[in-house]
């Protein structure tokens, strides 16, 4: 790379010349034409740090949290409970908290978000109704995930009396991520060719039968991505939780959605917090970040096989 | 009456026939669906309204504009400025971080790294972008913050420095791809136009590329501003709770999200003042992000140039 620059410098250089010979009364300035090259290399090395900077900080991240977790990560810390002595706590219960957790998230965002879609761009009309939920869609997607707390403590722990269960953490948590399944959806049935449609059309299907024979199996990939990416937004949300008033030390499983819970990022900042009294709870909290960061990792790289291996391409 | 009509009254009777009801519904049920979505946002404009107007009915607006905020005393004061500056000291840090790094690392990816340099530099930044933000605060609270008292020894163990720095850190993806976005819509030939000339590839990016990006760019600086306000765990776990009205970095305040969170977790019993403040700082923080959002709207709207 370096190189090749400096081939096109010195080319360059004797292309001048060459120009100062012929032509005498044109005079190229090659002096200022090599400090405007020296000025192109060097801000393109500076640039590069920046990008290089992002990279550092990442391995050191990880680097500091995956020496924080030594020793402190191993089956009995996977499948103890919570305990306030930290050789003796395990993460066992915020597990089976994310796992309830994923398991409303799930199916509300699905139902919600993929109906949502369809209709925007199977069934809406352009005008009104449509630039609407579209507006409301993008608004709804910044707003920052702490006012989603406020809503779900309203609506969800007051108003419906479900307190800081499983059930009110999930649908909260179903609000905060559903415009990023609406958006992964509606951009998976656009990129349906209208070909297929009007085949199915002409075959004499009606339009619910050619959206559920023709669009959703070909937009599939592209919802399943989306809606993969949005769980793994889902699992690592904090904020609304803590809102919503989950309280520091859970022992009880959660068996039924209506339970107390405590979920892996809500431990993580309990833990981070009290690390002032019991300097140990800063190794629980690096290997319980390991836990999720293992799962978001798992849970990104299915959706990067699913969008290469099962999208069709038209 | 003649064959042709014949035939198209059949037609018609088998299409009514064979639309069956399910067609029918299936438009309605997604129209429900989609309403309910709708209703999210909505619902949080209703709640944070309804709660917030009762704060405002109990609390005299000038106490609200005042700099003393002490939720908890027997003699509560609820003035919002403490958080206001803790915010905007946050969101400063961190945009001084974000932006020039993000930006340069856009103009390098997108104009002067190769093919293959993108490839891997592209994945590590959606990486850096996919980390939950409680470990930006653990990662801020135990490895920057202790980093920096090493450099500036009077600083305390929670102030806003670190998570300033480190949510700066957490943007810069989110300007770097959006602005990288921008730039590679510019067409190609404009770039081309200008290399032909004889500029250097800084040159074609100073004067071609980023004039024809600016809509975008601006766009992405605005939205990282909306993201740094609305940010809540790193400033709730690294930055404490003080709620001094200060400009000092080095010493722990509160921002507006982090006000939130602390008060949710147990002290506010529901039905008191303190509770009602949440709704207030809440309504205030929409409107604040809502508000930067439409800028950013309008901005990537308006300044856009076609090509």
């Amino acid at each position: 790379m370096n190189q090749e620059t400096n081939y096109a410098r010195k080319d360059s250089r004797m292309m001048m010349k060459d120009i100062n010979q012929k032509l005498p009364d044109f005079k190229v300035n090659s002096e200022r034409i090599a400090r405007r090259v020296k000025l192109n290399n060097f801000l393109k090395h500076v640039f590069s740090m920046s990008t290089l900077f992002a990279i550092i900080v990442l391995a050191v991240l990880l680097y500091r949290i995956g020496a924080d977790s030594l020793g402190w990560l191993n089956l009995g810390f996977l499948s103890r409970n919570l305990s306030i002595f930290p050789e003796k706590a395990g993460i066992y219960g915020a597990i089976i908290g994310s796992v309830y957790l994923m398991l409303i998230v799930i199916p509300v965002t699905t139902i919600l978000g993929v109906s949502t879609a369809i209709y925007l761009e199977e069934y809406a009309a352009k005008g009104k109704v449509q630039d609407f939920i579209k507006i409301n869609i993008s608004n709804l997607a910044s707003v920052p995930s702490v006012i989603f707390g406020l809503l779900g403590l309203t609506v969800f722990g007051r108003i419906l009396n479900l307190g800081s269960s499983i059930l009110a953490g999930g649908l909260t948590m179903s609000l905060l991520v559903l415009p990023i399944v609406v958006v992964a959806s509606q951009e998976a049935i656009r990129a349906v060719p209208g070909f297929l449609r009007e085949a199915s059309y002409a075959m004499g299907a009606d339009k619910w039968t050619t959206v559920r024979k023709v669009v959703l199996p070909v937009a599939l990939p592209g919802i399943l991505t989306g809606s993969i990416l949005a769980m793994s937004r889902a699992i690592g949300e904090t904020a609304p939780l803590v809102v919503l008033g989950i309280p520091t030390l859970i022992l009880k499983i959660p068996s039924t959605i209506m339970d107390d819970f405590t979920a892996l990022p809500i431990q993580i900042y309990y833990w981070t917090l009290d690390t002032v009294l019991t300097p140990e709870y800063a190794n629980l909290a690096a290997a319980t970040i390991v836990v999720l960061l293992v799962v978001l990792f798992v849970m990104n790289s299915a959706a990067i096989i699913i969008r290469n291996k099962f999208q069709k391409r038209f | 009456m003649d064959d042709k009509t014949k035939i198209r009254q059949l037609i018609q009777e088998n299409v009514s026939k064979k639309k069956n009801t399910t067609d029918k519904i299936m438009p309605r049920f997604f129209l429900l669906m989609a309403f309910v979505s709708v209703a999210a946002t909505f619902g949080i404009v209703a709640t944070l309204i309804t709660d917030a107007a009762k704060f405002f009915s109990q609390v005299p607006i000038s106490e609200v504009f005042s700099t003393k905020l002490a939720p908890l005393n027997a003699n509560p004061s609820f003035g919002i400025l403490p958080l206001i500056t803790g915010t905007i000291m946050t969101t400063v840090i961190a945009m001084l971080v974000a932006v020039p790094i993000g930006l340069t690392a856009a103009i390098f990816l997108s104009q002067f790294a190769s093919d293959k340099m993108r490839k891997i530099l592209k994945p590590i930044m959606e990486v850096l972008a996919g980390i939950p933000t409680i470990v930006y605060g653990f990662f801020a609270y135990s490895f920057v913050t202790p980093m920096l008292m090493k450099i500036i020894p009077s600083l305390g163990a929670k102030n806003a420095l670190s998570p300033g720095i480190v949510m700066g850190i957490m943007i810069i993806p989110l300007v770097a791809s959006l602005s990288e976005d921008a730039m590679n819509s510019v067409p190609d030939i404009m770039r081309e136009g200008a290399l032909g000339l004889g500029s250097t590839k800084l040159e074609v990016t100073f004067k071609v590329v980023i004039p024809a990006a600016i809509s975008g760019i601006m766009a992405s600086i605005v939205l990282a501003v909306s993201r740094a306000i609305g940010e809540t765990m790193i400033v709730t776990i690294a930055s404490g709770s003080s709620k001094a009205f200060t400009l000092d970095i080095t010493q722990s305040m509160q921002t507006m999200t982090a006000y939130i969170v602390e008060f949710t977790s147990g002290d506010a019993a529901s039905g008191t003042t303190g509770y009602y403040s949440l709704y207030a700082v809440g309504l205030l923080l929409f409107v604040f992000t809502m508000g930067i959002n439409l800028i950013a709207q309008h901005i990537s709207k308006k300044y856009r140039e076609e090509y």
